[in-house]
């Protein structure tokens, strides 16, 4: 029965997602520490102080996501099909809202920290980066995430051993990823 | 898809907008005190490669252990089978699966972000990177069952969904106090 499961149950289930996750943050890792990024880091003020916040953000909107579908489905309220219930539509219309607002709302604080420490720094690219980043990665988590909740659900996968890895290897590596994407097109447009 | 429609208000949008953007926003504030941090060490990070991989990989696998559990304790709650009490089988079982889990992950973590350091330009030592990697892991595995099952509790004894709540605060909070904890160590090898 859930919750009666030992240690080594936990630890077994766990394993393989969370070294699959370790993998993928190697790769973003690998993707922050290469030389295009540091040069990104370089020429972009103020990249560094919004990275844990826009990292950490996804990581809080889709997670949640992700364990609300859960509770959902434990709680026999969802159905495991792709048809779009009103309760699955809301939660995906809420995350994507979610995402996006608190974004910019990250790009504008790093402008003022940056202001308030006497740094230079550009409201209009960090607003830029934020927005094609958020937007990006709004589209290719929802979209991830709830298939992968779904199929793993019907198949007799606990959803909540999925999430979290799903949330921070599909996040990070290509949080990472459009956060250089974000620069290079706001580097296009101003 | 009506906003509000004629699901419970649990489900409609508004409402998870309305609970989750102030908490997001508010935890995107106290991220910028680890974008703080990295700022504070860019010089290093660009040198040192091996670093800059660590950072993801540490925040993220952090956050999954977090979520793991805060989504295991949540399922519980809604279950009716939870209990906060040291003797809780599912409790300690989650505690010592997370234990297992980061001691078995910041070790591969450790080798890992040394050879890539390497290959990406660093200089540091295979010793320094696994202390580093080792060390500030167990330190963080410590924060995540702490403050998984404070903010599981909490979030239930003040009325809120846990789904909404400790997924976001925890892992936010375990990406803060990773950052914190990594540069601390960081400090103390080198």
């Amino acid at each position: 029965m859930y919750g009666q499961d030992t240690a080594k149950d936990v630890y077994r289930d766990a394993l393989p997602v969370i070294v699959v996750s370790l993998v993928a943050g190697l790769f973003a890792g690998t993707i922050l520490g290469s030389e295009t990024m540091r040069e990104g880091i370089e020429s972009v003020p103020g990249l560094l102080l919004l990275l844990p916040a826009f990292l950490a953000t996804r990581g809080g909107v889709y997670g949640s996501l992700g364990a609300r579908i859960s509770s959902g489905l434990h709680q026999g309220i969802i159905e495991p099909r792709f048809e779009l219930d009103e309760r699955l539509g809301n939660a995906i219309v809420a995350s994507f809202i979610n995402g996006m607002s608190v974004s910019v709302f990250i790009a504008i604080v790093t402008f003022v920290v940056l202001t308030m420490t006497g740094q230079s720094g550009s409201l209009l690219q960090l607003v830029g980066i934020m927005i094609v980043a958020g937007f990006l990665s709004a589209v290719l988590m929802l979209s991830v995430l709830v298939s992968v909740i779904i199929l793993g659900y019907r198949r007799g996968l606990d959803p909540d051993n999925i999430i979290g890895p799903v949330v921070t290897t599909l996040g990070d590596v290509f949080g990472v990823l459009f956060l250089l994407v974000g620069i290079y097109v706001t580097g296009l447009i101003l | 898809m009506s906003i509000g429609g004629d699901v419970d208000g649990e489900w409609s949008v508004w409402r998870m907008v309305r609970t989750m953007v102030p908490l997001l926003a508010g935890l995107s504030l106290l991220q910028m005190a680890s974008g703080t941090v990295l700022e504070t060490f860019e010089a290093t990070l660009l040198t040192q490669p091996s670093l800059l991989v660590l950072v993801p990989v540490q925040i993220g696998t952090a956050g999954n252990l977090a979520s793991i559990m805060c989504s295991r304790l949540s399922t519980q709650l809604h279950l009716g089978t939870f209990e906060l009490s040291p003797s809780n089988p599912a409790i300690r079982a989650n505690t010592v699966a997370v234990f297992g889990l980061a001691a078995t992950v910041f070790g591969i973590v450790g080798i890992a972000a040394w050879a890539i350091g390497r290959v990406l330009g660093g200089s540091l030592g295979l010793v320094e990177v696994l202390t580093i990697s080792l060390v500030s892991g167990m330190l963080l595995a410590l924060v995540v069952v702490v403050l998984s099952v404070v903010s599981v509790t909490a979030s239930y004894r003040l009325g809120y969904n846990p789904d909404d709540t400790t997924i976001p605060v925890v892992t936010n909070l375990c990406d803060i106090t990773g950052v914190l904890i990594l540069f601390g160590v960081v400090v103390a090898v080198l």
